[in-house]
């Protein structure tokens, strides 16, 4: 396999820069958390942890990933973290809480989708959903909604597509409550898009 | 064939097998039964292509906020390259 020539770690990347770290990869982080916490305080103080746990561990930098790379590791660690907090302050029932009380989905005894939450169509094709902000923006609204334990297990799955067994352990969930929520967040995610965008 | 003619009718279940097939794996059973109600039922259908959706904008999600020009305020990455300094010259 042929490696990019900026790809192989060169002498430069084999040490870290601090001096330039915030004007070089600041935004990035700052994006890369927003993404998986959806709360920009939270998101910022999480950047600044992350530099700040960086500079402390700067001697077990070894170059063998980039500068960027090495950064993002330690962030995506403390986003695991929180994760791992909220959760434990969570009750372990994913009965409760149910973003905006508890709508039930389906008929409690055939299984059938309620009226108010049946599918219908977007009026989008995919490859427009894709590029649409307005899309993108009701999404993450409703991703807001979420309770944070279920944002949790769906964001490490979908987002970052850890195995199933390492979100099962590292958030405390059995592997059957780890389907339930899987399947609760999603039935929840694609009603609210629908009430939103439609 | 009773257990067939449940999930015939049970869109929760069949819901639930769609998001388990995406992510990890089900069994010969539960595909026999997903297709069967599949092909009986448009609404699960069309869950099941919006859930895929979903799917995909959720892994575009850091790559479309980073291009989105998210963007830290400038004082406050000022204060954080100071802080970094500072903790520079201590050691």
């Amino acid at each position: 396999m042929q490696i990019a020539q900026n790809e192989a770690p060169s002498l430069e990347n084999r040490t870290l820069h601090p001096q330039s770290w915030v004007s070089k990869h600041a935004d990035y982080l700052y994006s890369y958390a927003l993404a998986r916490i959806n709360d920009e305080e939270q998101a910022r103080d999480m950047v600044q942890e992350t530099f700040l746990a960086a500079l402390e561990k700067a001697d077990k930098f070894e170059g063998r990933s980039s500068e960027r790379t090495w950064l993002t590791a330690i962030l995506k660690f403390k986003v695991i973290d929180l994760y791992r907090k909220n959760a434990s302050g969570f009750a372990k029932s994913t009965e409760q809480g149910t973003p905006e009380g508890d709508q039930d989905f389906f008929d409690a005894d055939d299984g059938h989708w309620n009226n108010q939450h049946r599918p219908k169509e977007f009026g989008i094709e995919q490859s427009d959903a894709l590029e649409n902000k307005e899309f993108q923006r009701i999404l993450q609204l409703c991703m807001k909604k979420l309770p944070s334990l279920w944002l949790s297990v769906f964001t490490m799955k979908h987002m970052d597509d850890e195995a199933t067994e390492t979100i099962c352990s590292e958030l405390k969930v059995s592997a059957s409550n780890f389907w339930v929520i899987i399947h609760r967040t999603k039935v929840s995610l694609r009603s609210c898009l629908q009430k939103n965008w439609i | 064939m009773n257990e067939l003619r449940k999930i015939q009718y049970n869109c929760r279940k069949a819901t639930y097998l769609i998001e388990k097939q995406q992510i990890g794996r089900i069994t010969l059973r539960e595909k026999l039964e997903l297709k069967i109600h599949l092909a009986g039922c448009s609404i699960c259908k069309t869950f099941q292509r919006q859930s895929i959706v979903i799917n995909h904008l959720v892994r575009n999600l850091f790559q479309s906020t980073e291009r989105a020009d998210v963007r830290l305020d400038d004082e406050f990455k000022r204060n954080l390259q100071q802080r970094i300094n500072q903790n520079l010259d201590k050691n």
